[in-house]
């Protein structure tokens, strides 16, 4: 008997230590909380919310800009619930066709990805973003043209005095055949030429890393990636900047898209037309290194032709 | 003299081989822990991560990975002990019961990505739930059952028979013996491998990201309703732990402290699975002796 | 605790006492309801294996059955070309990828692992069990997360560094392997060799064997079946793990080429590519078949084990 209530003892000071955790955590809550309080009282004029919950489930690169944009709307409109979640362009395509999501986010159009009864999609351009071949700062070369491009991506060419470099091999750094940042980059800077094997990773933040660190490295990184740590290429002569993309003169660059399946509705439209104003395309997407939808001259379709606006 | 010689040789290597071992785990820990001692402070482990600027912090993080902890022991716990029981006390040494015990194996060998791909079809597809916590638990719990129920049925086993038949001789029925007799005092023992098992939750990330999905939601930390989206509480949201945040820093983070940021969760993640083990460690040895030092 | 040795007569007695007492109904439902809930949680184990199985097969074989491929195209194969005009989905990369690495982990570990399992049991038992023991158990508790990234930032560039090589490669993951498998190794290595009786040491010590001389011909020969055990569960641990890997093997999908050349493995092409496809196309599918190709391998892995262990009870 006496054992057993020390086992009890001895339980409850597990449970306490648990509790300890748990009021440990209770303690800390006021610093996240303050902030949604904060900006909760500036919100003026508040349309109505449905309240109804949104799900936006999709692209890993879109993710923190649809997080953000979703914390801002939220702020200013008290009920309504937006959600977003990652697990990449197929997921956010699939899950919204299938109306388990209220919004797909993607990198790339429904029609390019086989197997999404894209009619059925409709398609909202949130923002556009920019890739560029990258390399590690040691590189001297600055600028290629697209043919020299094709031919190292697609092996012809492996060391960088073939391009007007110094002797140093050059290592490819790729995407995975399903990604979608691969998708765009191989059918705008390579022609869809099939590209050859080499390093493979999914995340713009492991490739830039091993561009960085890799003597002779090339990929390529949506323009948001870029820092100090490696260096943007230019492609026949034309820099990646906001001015050349805006007007299709430097040509890879992408639609980032937020599907619903049918008209959006409710708090989903709404947010999806906040997403479009100013306050947003003006701060936020570019703060997050993507180029505002409403400054773009030019439109392209899901076959890649190109109008003037 | 050959002999001699090897005999010397063989301990000088298995010596160095067990220094190589120690040196390895210092040096790996050493190295965790200074690149991230810089934040850890207070304000890192309570604020919210911040998307566009520097400066973010962990705290639902670290809040998402402690609840769901909790959420996978509060499903586990139970199934394994109830299962445990059931090996340890009513098996009878048939087909069936082999076919448990290798379910049970299976069960521990499966690789995490395969547990976490299940989890992804049934129960975030299937189910309609999304990516939720609560789905994660689940993964996790199929995850840790095994060594549960593992664990619950050596302690049991290692219950004296005297204290089982000293009950059931007072007419107490098998069942509220094994609840109120043999249970109890094989309680430490369950107790240390649930925290082990504990150190695992908080460590996996290949599972959740196909579960318990990348994204945390807005929390607001005054509201405590279980259905609301922005409760820290609710089950049925998405969260991120801490082991996941690792990943997603390090792979899409655009933040300019983003090195920084995985550095510092890093260290927070080591910090407390050294906490987990160490107190596994404690309570077994502080268990062992108030069971061996004869009071009773 | 003191009437530990009344042995058989409290036992009949206590049954019978048992069954006196027990004839009170509320108790007998009580027991009953008892029992079927351990059931129940028992059952649920067996539910869970049999509906992963059922669930990752059905979507893993559907690759054969539905969209066609050729079940020995897919493992023998070398072209890994889902999206491509004809596509073309040969794993055989991956699965060698797999097994290079895997086998690299036990290349490395098993020694080390075993040599420590001596070292902590035969040559200095004390410091072992005080101090080698723990520092072994707390390599378990190290997040994946954290050996990748711990890889990636150390280990990748050192072998870039010393060989002048890439440093993404199959040794960069072979390593790492070896570190996370290493205490699963040791520890059960360890209880095997503890289990050899003190008999047979003392017999060969008498016989004017050395302290190795005895290690070596007698406590891990009697030893050994334990030790492979050791070596297989590690071997299983690393086949399936997923992230610590993908961060360093480079995931170039080609035949391995050398210690110094990247690779991929079924683990890192089911992560990198699970989230970017659709479901239900080819595609997609083919990611769960790979799949289910770990968990055949899982099932491989314990019907080996459980070989092994027939042979241990053997001895």
């Amino acid at each position: 008997m006496k054992k057993l209530s020390k086992m009890f003892i001895a339980l409850t000071c597990v449970g306490a230590l648990l509790a300890g955790c748990g009021s440990g955590n209770t303690a800390q809550t006021p610093a996240p909380a303050q902030q949604p309080a904060k900006e909760q009282s500036n919100s003026g004029s508040t349309p109505k919310t449905s309240g109804e919950p949104v799900t936006a489930v999709g692209s890993t690169a879109l993710q923190p800009l649809v997080e953000q944009a979703a914390k801002d709307f939220m702020a200013k409109n008290a009920g309504a619930q937006i959600q977003v979640q990652g697990g990449g362009s197929g997921t956010g395509l699939s899950q919204v066709a299938s109306g388990a999501a209220t919004i797909g986010n993607s990198d790339i159009f429904a029609e390019e990805k086989k197997g999404i009864p894209a009619n059925e999609l409709v398609d909202h351009k949130v923002a556009v973003v920019g890739m560029a071949a990258a390399v590690s700062p040691q590189v001297k070369v600055d600028n290629l043209t697209k043919q020299q491009l094709i031919d190292i991506f697609t092996g012809k060419i492996t060391n960088w005095k073939d391009v007007g470099g110094e002797d140093m091999k050059i290592t490819l750094v790729n995407r995975p055949k399903s990604s979608g940042t691969r998708a765009t980059f191989s059918k705008f800077a390579l022609d869809g030429k099939e590209e050859a094997e080499g390093i493979t990773e999914d995340s713009s933040g492991t490739v830039r890393k091993i561009i960085a660190e890799t003597p002779g490295a090339i990929g390529y990184l949506a323009l948001s990636y870029f820092n100090d740590s490696v260096k943007a290429l230019k492609l026949d002569g034309v820099e990646a900047n906001a001015e050349n993309i805006t007007s299709n003169k430097y040509p890879v660059w992408a639609y980032e898209h937020m599907y619903t399946k049918g008209e959006a509705a409710g708090d989903a439209k709404a947010f999806l037309d906040f997403i479009l104003t100013d306050e947003v395309q003006k701060k936020t997407v570019t703060e997050l290194g993507f180029l505002p939808i409403t400054d773009m001259k030019v439109e392209r379709d899901a076959e890649g032709k190109v109008t003037q606006k | 003299m050959k002999a001699r010689l090897m005999d010397r040789a063989a301990t000088v290597v298995l010596t160095l081989i067990a220094v190589l071992i120690i040196g390895t785990l210092v040096g790996l820990l050493g190295f965790i822990l200074s690149q991230g001692w810089h934040k850890l402070n207070l304000d890192f482990l309570t604020s919210p991560p911040d998307i566009v600027n520097a400066g973010g912090g962990i705290g639902p993080q670290l809040f998402n990975s402690l609840y769901l902890l909790v959420l996978t022991m509060l499903i586990a716990l139970p199934l394994g002990i109830g299962a445990g029981i059931y090996m340890a006390e009513y098996a009878p040494d048939n087909k069936i019961t082999q076919f448990i015990r290798m379910s049970i194996e299976v069960l521990s060998s499966l690789p995490s990505i395969v547990v976490g791909l299940f989890g992804l079809l049934v129960f975030v597809n299937m189910t309609g739930w999304g990516y939720t916590l609560f789905g994660g638990a689940l993964a996790l719990t199929v995850f840790n059952l095994p060594l549960l129920v593992r664990v619950t049925e050596d302690a049991l086993r290692n219950v004296p028979r005297s204290q089982k038949e000293a009950s059931l001789a007072l007419g107490i029925t098998k069942w509220r013996t094994i609840v109120s007799v043999i249970l109890p005092a094989a309680l430490p023992g369950i107790i240390t491998g649930a925290i082990l098992a504990s150190g695992r939750v908080f460590g996996e990330a290949a599972a959740l990201l196909f579960t318990a999905g990348m994204s945390s939601p807005n929390l607001d930390f005054t509201d405590f309703s279980l259905n609301s989206t922005t409760s820290p509480l609710n089950p049925f949201r998405p969260a991120e732990t801490l082991a996941v945040h690792i990943w997603k820093v390090n792979s899409e983070g655009l933040t300019p402290d983003a090195r920084d940021v995985a550095d510092g969760a890093a260290a927070v993640l080591i910090i407390a699975v050294l906490l987990f083990n160490l107190s596994a460690r404690w309570f077994g040895n502080w268990v062992y002796k108030k069971m061996t030092s004869g009071s009773n | 605790m003191s009437h530990r040795t009344e042995g058989v007569n409290t036992e009949r007695k206590s049954m019978i006492a048992q069954k006196m007492l027990t004839t009170n109904k509320r108790q007998k439902t009580e027991n009953i309801t008892g029992k079927t809930i351990a059931m129940i949680c028992a059952g649920l184990l067996v539910i869970v294996v049999l509906s992963i199985t059922y669930f990752i097969a059905s979507k893993g074989l559907s690759t054969f059955f539905v969209d066609g491929v050729s079940f020995k195209e897919f493992l023998t194969h070398d072209k890994w070309d889902p999206e491509g005009e004809p596509s073309a989905y040969g794993v055989l990369p991956f699965i060698l990828g797999s097994f290079f690495v895997t086998a690299l982990a036990a290349l490395i570990a098993a020694p080390l692992g075993i040599g420590a399992a001596i070292f902590m049991t035969e040559i200095f038992p004390g410091f072992g069990k005080k101090v080698l023991k723990p520092v072994i158990e707390l390599l378990v508790g190290i997040p994946s997360v954290v050996y990748g990234y711990v890889g990636l930032t150390l280990l990748v560039p050192f072998i870039r560094e010393q060989f002048d090589v890439l440093g993404f490669s199959l040794l960069a993951g072979g390593l790492v392997l070896a570190l996370m498998i290493l205490p699963t190794i040791t520890s059960v290595a360890a209880d095997a060799i503890e289990a050899v009786p003190q008999d047979l040491r003392n017999a060969s010590l008498a016989l004017g064997a050395t302290r190795w001389q005895t290690i070596w011909n007698v406590v891990l020969h009697s030893a050994l079946p334990g030790c492979l055990t050791a070596i297989v569960l590690g071997m299983s641990r690393a086949f399936g793990e997923a992230l610590a890997v993908q961060m360093v093997i480079g995931n170039t999908t080609k035949l391995p080429g050398g210690l110094f050349e990247p690779i991929s493995t079924l683990t890192s092409g089911i992560t990198l590519n699970m989230g970017n496809t659709i479901q239900g196309t080819p595609y997609n599918n083919a990611l769960w078949s790979m799949a289910l190709l770990l968990l055949a391998m899982s099932f491989i892995f314990i019907v080996i084990l459980r070989l092994l262990g027939r042979k241990r009870l053997a001895k």
